[in-house]
This record gives C-alpha cells, sequence and structure tokens, in this order.
C-alpha cells in the first residue's frame, strides 16, 4: 500500500529545505525526496548566503549552521586585458553581532539545513529521483512516481524545489524547458590556501571576508561577471554568461576561467592555491518575465526552478528560501482552514510572492536581463573605456589635465557617439527603475 | 540464520584533502561513505538472506553520526542496525577495533546467535585488512579470506563451501559454522532498495550501545588506551623531478635498443659517462 503525506517535496537546496523546516516544525507530514547522495551533495552556488532569509526560518541558526566568512567588503572591477578599475566599499558595521552575509560551501550548509528538517519530523528521501508526478482524472497533482521499486507515493500538495533545469515540471508537462537566453552557465573552482595567507592577502582578520564582483574583457564579448569569495580555508572563483552567447561565440567556459584566473588583478590572489573542485552550474537570469506559472492544482514551484534569481543584484538564495518559506506558509494556512490544495487556493501563494521582495524586486528589475543582453556594451565597451580614462587619468605625463579630460571625454564619443551614450544612459535608468 | 555484517563510514577517498602543512587527512567538510569493500558483503548477506531467511544485523562502531551509513545500509534491506559509540572507542587501532567489534557481536550472539560474521576485506581509509581477521580470533570463529564467491551453503550440516582467491589460482574451501567471511571487491554489486525501504530505513530505531552496554568489561582494551599502534610521523613522498624515458623497440636489434638505452642514461647523467670506464679501470 503506497503511503501518503501531506506535502512531497522535490529537491534539498534552498527552497527545499526553507519549506520542509518550515512545514514539518508545524506538525505537517513531509516528504522530501533528493536526487543526490546527501542533501547538498549537488547543490552547486558561489556561494552567498543572505543572513535575514534565513533568521526568518531558523532564527538562532548562526549558533550552529556551518558558515566560511562574514562578508565586511564588497569590490566590484571592471576589467580590460591588463587593468582594472573600481569601487571598494568595506566597513567596520559589517562586524556587528548578527552579520548580514556569509561566505558558505553549500555541500556543508544544506547538510546541515536538512539535518535541521528532519529532526523537525521531515522525512528524507536521498538518492532518489522523480521521474513523474501522479494525476487524478481531473489533473490534479496527487503524488509523485520515483525511479525505485514501489515507487509511488501520494500526497495533498508537490512542492517542486529541483533547481533551475525543473525536470519534474517539464517531464510531468506543466512547464516549458529553460530557454537558453533565459539562463546563465556558471563555472567555478575551489582553490584551497591557508587561512593565514587568505587573511593576508584581502587584509582581512579571523573569519571577516571579501568578494569582489568583475565585469569586462574577461568574459570575451558574452553577458556575463565573474567573481571571487572568500571561504575559510578556500577562495571560491567562478565566471557566468548567458547560455546562448557561449553558443554563439563558441567559447568554452572552461577557458573563459582561465582566462579570469590569469588575469593580473586575480592571479596574486590565489597563486600557490590547490584546486580541488570543479563545479559548473546553470542559473536562471531571466529575470521577471522568464517566471512560469508557480501553482496549480496540487502543486507549487519554489526557488530557481521558479527562475527567482535577481540577477542584478546576485542575489538568489534569498528568493530561494524566502519563497519555499512561503510555500510551506501557503500550504499551512490552507491546511489549518481545511481547504483543499486547488489552484485557486494555492493562488495565495504568488499573493504572498507579490507582497514580499521576492516578485517586487524582480518586478523592479523585468527589462533589465533584455536590456543587458540585447547591449553588451555594458561589459565590454565601458569597462575597456573605463579603464582607458582611469590610466589617462593618473598617469603623469607631461600632458595637461585638460587635454587628458577631453581625451577621455573623446575616446568615450568615439565608442559610442553622443547618441549612444544618451541612449545608454536613458537604457539603464529606465531598466533600473 | 542470522548474519552480523560490519561496517566502517569512511570519508569519500575520492574528495579527501591532504592538509599542507601537516600532512595529516582534512576531514572536515569532506563527505563520508560506507567503505566500498563492506557493500559487497553488505549485498552477499542480503542474497543468502533472502534464499535461505533469516536475518542481518549491520554493525559499526564510530561516532553518533556514523549511523547515517547504518541507515544506508538497513535501506538496502538489512533487518536491524547496532552502532558502538562511546569516547572511550575513540582512537582506537586494529587490535582495539576488533575487540569492540568482537565484544559486541558476541552480545548479539547471546540474544539470537551468530552464524556468519561479513566484514569488507579492508577500510579505504586504514587499509590494514586486519579487523576482519582480529574479530575471527577473538571469537574462535573459522576464518574465510578474500573470497570471490560462495558455493554453497547447508545449513542442517552447518557448512559452507566458498572460493577464495590466492596467489596462483582459486582455492575452493569447505569449513563449519559460524565462520567469518571477508570478500573481494566486484564478487557482486549493491542492490538498491525500494522506496518502502528507504522509509523504513528513515524510521527505524538503530540501537545504540556505549562500552558498557555493548558488554566491555575491560575498557583499557578500548580506544587510545587499547591501541599500541602509534602513528610517529606522516610525510607524503616526494615526486621525483626525472621523467621516465622510453626506449623505442619496434623493429630494432638488441644491439640497437641497448645503445639506445646507454644513450638515455647518459644523457640523463652526463657525469656517468667519464665515470664508467674509471669505474671499470679501478675494477
Amino acid at each position: 500500500m503506497a503511503e501518503h503525506f501531506d506535502v512531497i517535496i522535490v529537491g534539498a537546496g534552498m527552497a527545499g529545505n526553507a519549506a520542509s523546516y518550515t512545514l514539518a516544525k508545524a506538525g505537517l507530514n513531509v516528504l522530501q525526496i533528493e536526487r543526490g547522495e546527501y542533501p547538498g551533495s549537488k547543490n552547486v552556488q558561489g556561494a552567498i548566503l543572505y543572513a535575514d532569509a534565513v533568521e526568518r526560518i531558523i532564527p538562532d541558526f548562526r549558533e550552529e549552521a556551518p558558515l566560511e566568512r562574514h562578508v565586511i567588503e564588497q569590490r566590484m572591477w571592471m576589467l580590460d586585458e591588463r587593468s582594472y578599475v573600481g569601487s571598494h566599499f568595506r566597513s567596520e558595521n559589517f562586524n556587528e553581532e548578527k552579520p548580514n552575509r556569509y561566505t558558505i560551501i553549500r555541500a556543508q550548509f544544506d547538510k546541515w539545513f536538512n539535518r535541521r528538517a528532519r529532526d523537525a519530523g521531515a522525512m528524507v528521501v536521498c538518492e532518489t529521483t522523480v521521474l513523474d508526478l501522479i494525476r487524478d482524472d481531473t489533473g490534479k497533482v496527487i503524488g509523485a512516481r520515483v525511479d525505485r521499486d514501489k515507487g509511488e507515493v501520494f500526497a495533498d500538495v508537490v512542492l517542486m524545489a529541483d533547481g533551475v533545469n525543473a525536470l519534474v515540471g517539464q517531464r510531468s508537462g506543466l512547464r516549458e524547458e529553460i530557454n537558453p537566453e533565459h539562463a546563465a552557465l556558471a563555472v567555478k573552482e575551489m582553490h584551497f590556501l591557508p587561512r593565514e595567507v587568505i587573511n593576508e592577502r584581502f587584509n582581512i582578520r579571523d573569519d571577516e571576508g571579501v568578494v569582489i564582483e568583475v565585469l569586462g574583457t574577461v568574459t570575451s564579448g558574452m553577458l556575463g561577471t565573474g567573481f571571487l569569495y572568500t571561504n575559510g580555508e578556500s577562495i571560491a572563483l567562478g565566471i557566468g554568461c548567458i547560455v546562448s552567447d557561449f553558443v554563439e561565440k563558441r567559447i568554452s567556459p572552461a577557458q573563459l576561467l582561465d582566462t579570469l584566473k590569469s588575469h593580473p588583478s586575480i592571479a596574486p590572489l590565489i597563486k600557490g592555491s590547490e584546486v580541488k573542485e570543479y563545479a559548473a552550474h546553470l542559473i536562471p537570469e531571466g529575470g521577471y518575465k522568464a517566471i512560469p506559472k508557480v501553482y496549480g492544482d496540487g502543486w507549487l514551484i519554489a526557488g530557481d526552478a521558479a527562475h527567482f534569481v535577481n540577477a542584478a543584484h546576485r542575489e538568489g538564495s534569498n528568493l530561494a528560501l524566502t519563497s519555499g518559506r512561503l510555500a510551506a506558509e501557503t500550504i499551512i494556512t490552507l491546511k489549518a482552514e481545511g481547504k483543499p490544495m486547488t489552484a485557486a487556493n494555492l493562488k495565495l501563494y504568488r499573493q504572498k510572492l507579490e507582497e514580499s521582495f521576492v516578485l517586487k524586486d524582480l518586478k523592479k528589475y523585468k527589462d533589465l536581463p533584455e536590456t543587458l543582453w540585447r547591449n553588451k556594451q555594458f561589459v565590454t565597451t565601458y569597462p575597456r573605456l573605463m579603464a582607458k580614462a582611469a590610466e589617462s587619468f593618473f598617469r603623469v605625463d607631461g600632458v595637461d589635465k585638460l587635454t587628458k579630460e577631453k581625451d577621455i571625454v573623446r575616446s568615450f564619443r568615439k565608442a559610442r557617439g553622443v547618441l549612444g551614450l544618451v541612449g545608454d544612459a536613458v537604457k539603464v535608468a529606465r531598466a533600473w527603475r | 540464520m542470522h548474519i552480523v555484517v560490519c561496517i566502517k563510514q569512511v570519508p569519500d577517498s575520492a574528495q579527501i584533502r591532504v592538509h599542507p602543512v601537516t600532512n595529516t587527512i582534512m576531514r572536515q567538510g569532506v563527505p563520508t561513505i560506507i567503505n566500498p569493500y563492506d557493500l559487497v558483503v553488505l549485498e552477499e548477506a542480503l542474497r543468502l538472506r533472502d534464499q535461505f531467511g533469516g536475518k542481518v544485523t549491520v554493525l559499526t562502531m564510530g561516532p553518533p553520526m556514523a549511523d547515517e551509513s547504518l541507515r544506508k545500509a538497513l535501506a538496502c534491506g538489512a533487518d536491524a542496525a547496532v552502532l558502538l559509540t562511546d569516547r572511550f572507542f575513540a582512537g582506537s587501532d586494529t587490535l582495539a577495533t576488533s575487540f569492540a567489534l568482537s565484544t559486541a557481536i558476541k552480545k548479539i550472539d547471546a540474544e539470537e546467535p551468530v552464524d556468519i560474521v561479513f566484514a569488507g576485506k579492508q577500510t579505504i581509509d586504514g587499509d590494514t585488512a586486519q579487523v576482519g581477521p582480529g574479530i575471527a580470533k577473538r571469537m574462535g570463529l573459522n576464518q574465510l579470506t578474500y573470497v570471490s564467491a560462495i558455493r554453497s551453503l547447508d545449513l542442517g550440516s552447518r557448512s559452507i563451501v566458498v572460493e577464495r582467491r590466492a596467489e596462483g589460482g582459486t582455492q575452493v574451501l569447505t569449513t563449519g559454522l559460524p565462520c567469518l567471511i571477508t570478500m573481494l571487491e566486484g564478487s557482486n554489486v549493491l542492490r538498491r532498495g525500494s522506496l518502502p525501504d528507504m522509509f523504513r530505513a528513515a524510521r527505524a530505531e538503530v540501537t545504540t550501545w556505549n562500552a558498557e552496554q555493548a558488554g566491555v568489561e575491560d575498557i583499557t582494551q578500548c580506544g587510545l588506551r587499547g591501541s599500541p599502534t602509534v602513528v610517529k610521523k606522516v610525510f607524503a613522498p616526494k615526486p621525483r623531478n626525472e621523467k621516465a624515458v622510453l626506449v623505442e623497440t619496434e623493429g630494432k636489434s638488441d644491439a640497437e635498443i641497448a645503445r639506445a638505452a646507454i644513450d638515455a642514461l647518459f644523457t640523463a647523467n652526463p657525469k656517468l659517462e667519464a665515470e664508467i670506464p674509471e669505474l671499470v679501470l679501478a675494477s
């Protein structure tokens, strides 16, 4: 006799674990199914954790969660082949009792998070893939079929938190395959170095951390960014670009990462490190317009599977955590009111998302992904111009300052034209508004 | 029939890092797995149980989190699980480990007589292959190591026939029960549990024994105190600087090959060319 649960959650990433913990803590009978060997084993992220989103689920998470470093300094660099020009923001205010951002290693964090869900009473089954969803005569989702003997299991509602590829929804005909223009492919290496070496190279103490985001010539004309995050005893270094750009440019992601690694601004930071991990992952970066239907009869979608990533601000895990929590709270509310898990009732989830920063932020930037994708000059021409301008400005060579300034202005005008410059400013302003 | 399978939770050696300064294994953050050699004997035990009926009990010694490996074994179909965990067991070498495990198996045996004890051939973290034989010796069990297949088992006459890989061939051995068996890799492949098995494993109570509950009377035989093996130094072998030189032999005469080999030697070590005539003269 197949078992019946209140909720089946597909996936044990940020969204899945947030939902699983929230539901189990509320006393619901939860089954969480994870494809990987253990929760976190297949999960890839930079990774930055935003404390607020976790705090709303587990207020005292800092006491026991495996955290690497809290971020006290953010650097934004624009690169040409030999230089970078950028801004750094560092503040003692980030050395607070309850820091705002942490670097984490997902394999460890997710394992811990899922353990909390299990301790709260969730049933977690790993190394198990959901093949498709089971529906009744009316089309309502009533369960899932997995790749094991006697693999049918039933539930009032299924939450798909199965990540960017959203295979379960696809296989079950609830949604389309992700569009290559809406996904970035990111590759990442973990460079291991002793803690003291990292602290010295980044001018930090103890478990203070630094985050560097770069854009410019390193992406070879494709829309994308690179990143460097400091962990306790390792540096996560990666770069990602839109999939359709990779296809068009025929550049391999590994090649791109090699370029970043050998860039004069990055190479000294990772010198002498031991590389032990190489990972690649898709990031859903299509923004608001790429969001699929997130609820239906007997089902909900959260996290990357629902395309909840704010690419402009490099935020994803917090949207996943929050959407997972809101999905759980929706189910808890309906359950408490004795309402069935129909599309009409589950619409509450969408409302909760609209009221939260998740959809508010994504809506704010709804035109940004396309604007940037159609206007590569923002990641190609401008970083180069900025770097050249800075170099010219700081180089003392007998040329008077006024001439230098005129040269700089001329270089911008020559590259983009006056109309182009004004147009670019308007485009960004519009998309950002 | 009652079968006990000893398993060990080990760091996944494919993902291990060695500390650059101390040369010790950095276990933090390294995922753990069931020692792969143990999976072979677990499957064999499950097959025997399926064929002859009875019960498979999995046993491990380790920190509390080692219960994960026991649950994995349960999810594959094992019937019961026992975890030995106690700070007194910490730092055990193979002598102390075989003492603790054999003590626990004696207790399991007293509750429900044990016919066969299975252990992995060796672990991938210690690589000693001593614990299985140590248990057999301490319990006075007939010992069958490096078994590649179990040919037959007769519960009536309480005898077992196995194939054992030996140097230069395969031995066919017969012995009586109870016995201890360690098996070669590749003898079988561990099954995949059904979804109900996964549920059962997640809900199962893992029996947890500390030293006293396991029946240990002499605590000095456990853990660091019971371990005469001391790791004095750990070092990484230095990689050699010279690369091997390949001498082409295809279609060459012996003289030509010898000449090429000598040339390669002299190229790698020019001083040798001058010294050899002197050495020959000196002799």
